[in-house]
């Protein structure tokens, strides 16, 4: 075969030309833009937790365990509420006895009492799923069991789920775990089954302190929502780039 | 081609084949990609509604309201209105066919959740009308001399002086 120079120029450049164009005619959109433009975008289900508000009597914990069917000794739990106690020398003292299932009624940390004229500061810190726009749990997962709702919450499909835990350890937060009796990873949901028919996560109708709440995102009316979008909220781990939607008021430094 | 090489290509063949009829009844119809991204909604559609058919145990206390009128209203006008009644009977789901499910929790450890006090300076706990578990009427239940429903008033039957 044979091919003059001018040929072999213009073929290459024709080639190349054709390689890159339809790569630039591509827009990438964001999440947050392609589902907008799909339907039932009207829902996206967030939380609010407001640490200052939590006094630690894992009246959630407790309700959660008994609303999702989670084992109730079994040292696993959806949702629990951590314990820290700042010392005046710096140190941080964490605990969380049993998820904080039966609360905080003494002032011993890992076996160590804590006298409280020498705390600095103490608190307590909810935590449950974060049900993240980006949920490295749901990339990890080789079959397809844990997915994301078009309302933005991850859940596991318990048919399909093998049970591999390559979700539990790909979760930052560590909110997944293995659940001992359908034998397949498990986490919290928001109550999926009563947020879709109107009423409250058992946790937020649980607190009496209001320290929990759930929001729709995407309504603009919504009085947690607009806590949300007006007031000075954090999220945990922001670092990892998962963009968790459990939103905190009154994070410490220390909390991790 | 010779015979020895056919034989464990049609063998290999033949597994695909089985593979793929296998697949047509194992996978469910539902299975795919429902959403925008093939990284995040890759599952079976069906399960969506698996979990909203989840069985709600916890009803609230408009269904407690229905028959304990007196006991809610009670409750409403008290300093522990914001209380759930199922935070201290537990989920009302199944009651009151079967009465037994609802146990009433009458032990201190219950009451101390929120009125142990943790002398932690600036932490809604300490606001909360506190006792000290160790020193505070040791060996008797909270509800012998509180009312749970009204704190502010004391049990009609056994009053103390």
């Amino acid at each position: 075969m044979s091919c003059s120079r001018r040929d072999f120029l213009k073929q290459a450049c024709g080639g190349t030309l054709a390689s890159i164009l339809p790569v630039s005619a591509f827009t990438f959109l964001t999440n947050e833009e392609a589902r907008a433009a799909v339907a039932n975008a009207n829902v996206r289900w967030g939380f609010l937790v407001d640490t200052r508000k939590c006094v630690g009597c894992g009246l959630c914990v407790k309700a959660c365990k008994k609303e999702n069917e989670i084992p109730y000794d079994a040292p696993i739990t959806r949702t629990w509420v951590e314990r820290y106690v700042i010392t005046k020398d710096g140190k941080a003292h964490i605990d969380s006895p049993n998820g904080g299932r039966d609360g905080f009624i003494e002032n011993v940390i890992n076996g160590e009492e804590i006298d409280p004229e020498n705390i600095a500061k103490a608190f307590f810190v909810p935590k449950l799923c974060n049900q993240c726009d980006n949920p490295p749990c749901v990339q990890v997962c080789p079959v397809g069991a844990t997915y994301q709702t078009d309302d933005g919450v991850v859940l596991v499909d318990r048919e399909w789920c093998i049970g591999c835990g390559y979700c539990i350890m790909a979760c930052p937060y560590g909110v997944r775990f293995f659940h001992p009796v359908h034998k397949v990873a498990d986490k919290c949901n928001f109550c999926y089954h009563r947020i879709t028919k109107g009423m409250n996560p058992a946790c937020v109708d649980a607190c009496a302190f209001d320290a929990r709440r759930i929001a729709n995102l995407r309504d603009p009316d919504d009085p947690v929502t607009k806590i949300i979008t007006t007031e000075r909220v954090a999220v945990l781990k922001d670092e990892y780039g998962t963009k968790p939607h459990v939103f905190y008021i009154g994070l410490d430094e220390n909390v991790r | 081609m010779k015979w020895h090489v056919l034989r464990p290509l049609w063998l290999a063949i033949g597994l695909l084949v089985v593979i793929l009829i296998a697949r047509q009844f194992l996978v469910p119809d539902d299975f795919g990609v429902h959403g925008e991204s093939f990284t995040y909604n890759f599952h079976r559609l069906g399960n969506v509604q698996e979990w909203k058919d989840f069985p709600v145990k916890h009803l609230g206390r408009e269904s407690c309201v229905e028959c304990h009128e007196e006991k809610v209203a009670m409750l409403d006008a008290s300093p522990h209105a914001a209380i759930e009644c199922e935070n201290c009977h537990g989920p009302a789901v199944g009651h009151p066919d079967d009465v037994e499910l609802l146990p009433i929790e009458r032990a201190r450890e219950h009451c101390l959740r929120c009125h142990q006090s943790l002398e932690y300076p600036n932490n809604a706990r300490s606001e909360l009308p506190n006792i000290r578990n160790s020193t505070h009427k040791r060996r008797r239940e909270c509800v012998v001399c509180h009312v749970p429903h009204d704190p502010r008033e004391k049990p009609a039957r056994e009053k103390r002086g």
